[in-house]
């Protein structure tokens, strides 16, 4: 499996430079490569204060536990001893903790508020969820004739022929530009729903009867497409709904906003990694 | 104290008599334990068949009927929390060995203890009749508006109903549990000289008491909900809004957790105690370090709901009182750690668990931490990461606890000694699997899996395939539990009244194995030194 998942992205590099980073990789333990800084800070967070600190605390349980389970053994100590009480250790456990919380919690909010705090955004997406689809719609734009679109999931005969992972791909993508604040809307017509890009940092639940707003700014030079997942049980198909971002440039978008929504004709036959990502891949 | 004068004679009654209309507490907590198996046999094979679906892309074993794995993902959850978890630390344990610890006679209402039990497998029936309606797929979280507009048929009106009855077992559980303790205790067992597992106990039926009414109601609301023509709480469309039911969910839900964790808590004190052949550490701050996570538990509730588009101030007062939790939870785990320090300690079969236990909560405790950063939830919120949490906290933690007070106890609820080689065989399957089965599942989260999913992209094979070997060594596991029960009635070996020797020294080991039907002819008088 994961042989042939290589040979499609492998060929498809010769396209679609930036694509290599932007899937799922097989085997991998950490968080995928964050292309906005969003997701960058949460790796950041996530990296250096949550997993040192989980880790000494756990190695730390786990050599004294070894420790005393070795040197209190029944043949290493027949005699127990019969103290319970220590209050200054008593103390001690109860304040470190506290300490190390304290430290914790202010990378904490500082990460909360960047990402909840919505900056002066530069365009609006809309996106609402539906059972089994999303439809993603620019506010902003209708005026430029941009219709909204209807991303339905690729079967995987599909998938196959498009060479694009199944699952992940849409037959119609939600194309945004990068470098560029876009607020997203987020709401559902029926079942909850959630809006979910790993690699941008955004996850915001769609609930029918709410409108949730959210953010993201792509980095230039990290145009291409990303994929994400529906993130809230919304019924048979909740496994079978991807999200599929495709991320061009300014100036690409601006074509595609004249065109009504559309790339240029040999673009829209072969719309996936079409070619005008120039930036260098990671 | 109705035991003092029937006491005459030993009375035998007969089979039916005896398990149909118990009302004796040891009984009733044996009903209760058989129970909870039978449960976790059902469970247990709900999640063996998510496991082999998932153990590579592709539809294997749902073909065709995608939505049968939402509903064995979605009873798994319930049948695993009511009728497993719960039955077996609360009903089970707590019922055998609350009245014990404390010197009563029995529990304080007899006839109600009865009718807890004989609600559950009402319950459990009306869970499982939901079956041949179709079942319920909507999670065992239930959000409208899937169970409501989103599930119609009568299935979804069974699983209400059939909580509502669990729900009201356990109710009435918490108020048999705190009426007992809190007035029944043996003549000088003091609030502060009690067993920390009737303390857990308490505090377990306070959260029980004050939650679930709170699902209760919100079931209620569900319910009328789906009726057409009916209400709107949680329909937009009739200015209900479906966010209020996470509220309420998860103000019976996160209490619901410590439930299920805090009855493991007081058994592996007792555990680590008794083959330390050391009093417990810091018993006064191990009683109320679990007080303070019952309360705190409270108000910690919305850290599940971090992606419903909460006020941002809101998500930052969750995570300083999410974080908080972590205080008591340490004291907890040091306090084990500092009873083992300068101990004796003898590696039997509860022991073993014991210490898994205690490692296995600290793996599963830190990824809580991590994941009540509401700004690092986004990332993980919905994804494996959480079902690893929060299976090590509850498929290890909670059952590694269940396990541990079942070997515990074992002689004396039965009299027999099980083989300590089968029931080792056990451990370490069990051991072996669960990590094997979870610890992936971390990978996957981080790489952004989302749960929930009966199919998943191939880039998200390798750990699964490794989380779904897991259930090779797990399976196993529970077979040798089953080999283990069934060798020791088989061999009969007499267990004597104290098995474990010095450390041992709560009141139920001065009983015979089994105790007498009628546990104290005199009641136990406590003396000031700690002993009786």
């Amino acid at each position: 499996m994961r042989l042939k998942t290589s040979l499609i992205t492998g060929a498809g590099l010769l396209f679609m430079p930036a694509l290599a980073t932007a899937l799922p990789v097989d085997g991998n333990m950490g968080f995928q490569d964050p292309v906005t800084s969003t997701m960058e800070q949460i790796v950041g967070f996530h990296n250096t204060w949550i997993m040192p600190i989980i880790t000494i605390i756990v190695l730390l349980v786990m050599a004294l536990m070894l420790f005393i389970m070795v040197r209190f053994r029944e043949k290493a100590n027949p005699v127990p001893s019969k103290t319970s009480h220590n209050t200054l250790i008593e103390i001690i456990w109860t304040i470190v903790p506290v300490l190390v919380l304290l430290a914790l919690v202010t990378p904490s909010m500082k990460l909360l508020y960047m990402q909840d705090d919505l900056p002066e955004t530069e365009m609006t997406i809309k996106v609402t969820g539906d059972t089994w689809y999303w439809e993603y719609s620019y506010p902003d734009l209708e005026e430029s004739g941009v219709e909204s679109i209807i991303s339905n999931p690729l079967n995987k005969e599909q998938a196959i022929a498009a060479g694009k992972p199944f699952l992940l791909a849409a037959d119609a993508p939600l194309v945004v530009p990068s470098d560029t604040k876009v607020k997203v809307l987020v709401t559902s017509r029926n079942n909850l729903h959630a809006f979910a890009v790993p690699q941008f940092g955004v996850k915001m639940d769609a609930i029918p009867g709410i409108i949730n707003e959210t953010w993201f700014e792509v980095f230039e030079g990290k145009e291409g497409t990303y994929f994400g997942q529906c993130s809230e049980l919304c019924g048979v198909n909740h496994y079978y709904m991807p999200i599929e971002v495709k991320v061009v440039s300014k100036a690409d978008f601006n074509t595609w906003v004249a065109n009504g929504g559309s790339f240029t004709q040999q673009e829209a036959s072969n719309n996936y990694g079409s070619g005008m990502t120039t930036a260098a891949q990671e | 104290m109705a035991a003092y004068g029937d006491d005459a004679h030993d009375d035998k009654p007969g089979f039916f008599t005896r398990w149909f209309y118990s009302t004796n507490h040891k009984d009733i907590g044996t009903l209760y334990l058989i129970f909870a198996i039978l449960s976790g046999v059902i469970g247990g094979y709900l999640s063996f068949m998510m496991r082999m679906e998932l153990g590579e892309p592709g539809i294997q074993f749902f073909e065709g009927n995608v939505r049968l794995f939402n509903v064995y993902a979605t009873m798994h959850g319930l049948i695993m929390i009511f009728f497993m978890v719960m039955p077996a630390v609360i009903g089970g344990f707590g019922n055998w060995f609350v009245p014990i610890m404390i010197g009563a006679p029995d529990m304080a209402f007899p006839r109600m203890n009865n009718f807890s039990f004989w609600l559950l497998p009402t319950a459990l029936i009306c869970l499982l009749a939901s079956f041949a309606f179709g079942g319920f797929g909507g999670g065992w979280v239930m959000y409208p508006p899937l169970s409501t507009t989103g599930s119609p048929g009568p299935a979804f009106d069974f699983i209400i109903v059939g909580l509502l009855a669990a729900g009201f077992s356990s109710i009435f559980g918490a108020i048999n549990f705190i009426t007992t303790i809190l007035n029944m205790r043996a003549p000088g067992m003091t609030m502060h000289k009690m067993p920390l597992f009737a303390w857990s106990v308490l505090v377990t039926a306070f959260l029980l008491l004050l939650a679930l009414p709170v699902l209760a109601a919100s079931l209620f609301m569900l319910l009328t909900d789906r009726i057409p023509g009916g209400t709107g709480f949680f329909n937009p469309e009739m200015g209900g809004d479906p966010v209020m039911f996470q509220h309420l969910f998860w103000f019976f839900g996160h209490p619901e957790v410590y439930i299920m964790i805090l009855p493991a808590f007081g058994i592996v004190s007792h555990v680590v105690s008794t083959f330390s052949k050391k009093p417990i550490f810091g018993y006064l701050g191990m009683a109320y370090a679990m007080v303070a996570i019952g309360v705190v538990g409270f108000v910690v509730w919305a850290h599940h709901m971090y992606t419903v588009g909460m006020d941002v101030d809101l998500k930052a007062y969750f995570i300083a009182a999410t974080l908080v939790i972590a205080v008591p939870t340490g004291v907890k785990i040091f306090s084990w750690l500092a009873t083992m320090w300068g101990g004796s300690i003898r590696f039997s079969i509860p022991m073993q668990w014991a210490l898994a236990f205690i490692f296995l909560f600290v793996v599963g405790g830190v990824t809580g931490v991590a994941l009540a950063n509401a700004g690092l939830d986004t990332a993980l919120h919905d994804t494996y990461y959480v079902v690893a949490h929060f299976h090590y906290v509850l498929s290890m933690g909670a059952v590694f606890g269940i396990f541990c007070g079942f070997y515990y106890w074992f002689g004396k609820m039965t009299g027999y000694l099980y083989n300590k080689w089968l029931a080792g065989i056990h451990f370490w399957l069990f051991f072996i699997g669960v990590n094997v089965i979870f610890m992936p599942q971390h990978f996957l989260g981080l790489q952004g899996m989302p749960r929930r999913y009966v199919d998943y992209p191939e880039e998200f094979e390798m750990w699964n395939n490794v989380s779904t070997l897991g259930i090779i060594p797990t399976g196993l596991g529970v077979l040798f539990f089953f080999i283990t029960v069934g060798e020791a009635f088989w061999r009969k070996r007499p267990a004597g009244d104290n098995p474990w020797g010095e450390g041992a020294n709560t009141l139920e080991w001065t009983l015979s194995s089994p105790p007498p039907f009628h546990s104290f002819n005199t009641l136990p008088r406590m003396t000031d030194d700690g002993g009786h």
